[in-house]
């Protein structure tokens, strides 16, 4: 008697401590639906305007991202080799890139349908993937997949995969060209370069 | 206009090319590793080209008609261009051994070809029949063979020399290019190629605000999308 009350206690406590943290494929999906739902009701959004879409993502999405991770993940080898300033800057630099790509992509929605795959994670597990398909009539379904890692309490993305083109990896031979080319001061100029002339860039005007 | 080979392609003149590739190709497919580019300052001609045919005639193209049509007749004509290429997917399936996969393609290629109305409406895939995505690329991938050297074609696009030369046995299992008459198959040709490019219209805003270097940015989608395909969307993990 006395075994099976214990047991009990037991399955209620880890229960709740389990629902204390959000779980990754969860959190995956409540951000996805916030950020959909906004952009379903914003006129603005839908007719392009970037500047909006921008804070949207800077405000929902990008809190949920660890940008270190990625920038590390983006440059491989030399991360390294860049000093504490420099790694700071580019975090800094490639923050503003995936942002404004991101946002670019979130323009063309057009109620397309977001599908969940179900998560298969043991409790211990510290990285994961959450996979999810993007539906739209008379196309292939598209894959969207994003690498997680635990941090503390919370679950961060560290990497997001289009139909198994991840959007990190993806800049590894450009950045490791642009270091070859002028060291990880002339990567960084680089990207910062690609980000001012998209301030005034022709983003916003191509409307669809 | 569009004949992939950019010549008038009679079945002759394709199958001397299809031998010269294969011929071209057993010398360097098996040697060199996935992911070279030892013809980059061609391959980046050959992109220049391509960049500037897309600008002017390509995409335009591909854009008045994305906002001409309505979307169900866009979603009409992707299904039915997916709807044709179901059968070759099908023998790929078996071909890689995934007999349950193959048998799904051909069941989808019944249904769709018949309720679906000539594969117009995707039925199969509301009654759980999952599209897939196969090539004879991809089916000689799962059998060893390397991919070769990265190559930029104009019109094409990036392939391996693997894939290039398996893009022309693809064309040769495909229907629509043994169509009859020859004004009825150009035409089909021409509607896929623009359906295609303005499914890409998207992508293409998306390229322009990311990469630093668009060729390279293009040379590395095209490997990770080519692995993430090979191994049906379960690509095992590289380590750093």
């Amino acid at each position: 008697m006395m075994k099976k009350l214990i047991a009990l206690f037991f399955a209620v406590f880890v229960a709740t401590a389990a629902q204390a943290q959000e779980a990754p494929d969860a959190m995956v999906q409540r951000v996805t639906e916030d950020v959909l739902d906004i952009i379903r009701k914003d006129k603005d959004i839908q007719s392009g305007d970037t500047r909006k879409v921008i804070d949207l993502v800077e405000k929902k999405v990008l809190p949920n991202f660890n940008f270190t991770h990625m920038t590390a993940l983006a440059l491989g080898r030399e991360w390294r080799k860049a000093s504490p300033q420099q790694q700071t800057q580019l975090t800094d630099e490639f923050r503003t890139l995936l942002v404004r790509t991101y946002s670019n992509a979130l323009t063309s929605y057009k109620n397309q349908k977001v599908v969940y795959k179900p998560l298969k994670m043991a409790a211990t597990d510290t990285d994961v993937l959450v996979r999810t398909e993007i539906l739209q009539p008379g196309s292939k379904p598209v894959q969207l997949d994003y690498s997680l890692e635990k941090q503390g309490a919370d679950w961060k993305v560290y990497d997001v995969v289009v139909a198994g083109i991840s959007l990190v990896s993806n800049y590894r031979d450009q950045f490791n060209q642009e270091v070859r080319n002028g060291g990880i001061d002339g990567l960084i100029a680089s990207i910062a370069t690609k980000n001012k002339s998209q301030d005034n860039g022709p983003a916003k005007s191509e409307k669809k | 206009m569009i004949d992939r080979f950019g010549a008038p392609g009679n079945r002759l003149g394709r199958r001397w090319l299809l031998a010269g590739l294969i011929a071209l190709a057993s010398g360097c497919v098996l040697a060199d590793e996935d992911g070279d580019d030892p013809y980059e300052s061609f391959n980046r001609a050959m992109f220049a080209v391509n960049e500037v045919a897309d600008q002017y005639a390509a995409k335009p193209v591909a854009q008045a008609y994305d906002s001409a049509t309505p979307l169900p007749v866009k979603a009409g004509i992707g299904n039915f261009f997916g709807n044709v290429g179901d059968l070759w997917i099908g023998v790929n399936n078996a071909l890689q051994g995934k007999l349950t996969d193959a048998g799904s393609d051909l069941g989808r290629l019944l249904i769709n070809s018949t309720v679906g109305i000539f594969g117009l409406f995707d039925v199969a895939s509301e009654l759980g029949l999952e599209k897939h995505d196969e090539d004879l690329g991809q089916t000689l991938a799962v059998w060893g063979v390397g991919g070769g050297p990265y190559l930029f074609w104009p019109l094409i696009g990036p392939r391996n020399m693997r894939d290039t030369v398996t893009w022309v046995a693809d064309s040769y299992a495909d229907p629509v290019w043994s169509l009859h008459p020859i004004a009825a198959r150009n035409s089909m040709v021409v509607v896929r190629f623009v359906d295609v490019r303005a499914s890409l219209l998207p992508a293409d805003k998306v390229i322009e605000a990311a990469a630093l270097d668009k060729y390279s940015y293009i040379r590395g989608a095209y490997q990770q999308r080519r692995r993430n395909q090979i191994f049906d969307g379960h690509p095992p993990r590289l380590e750093d």
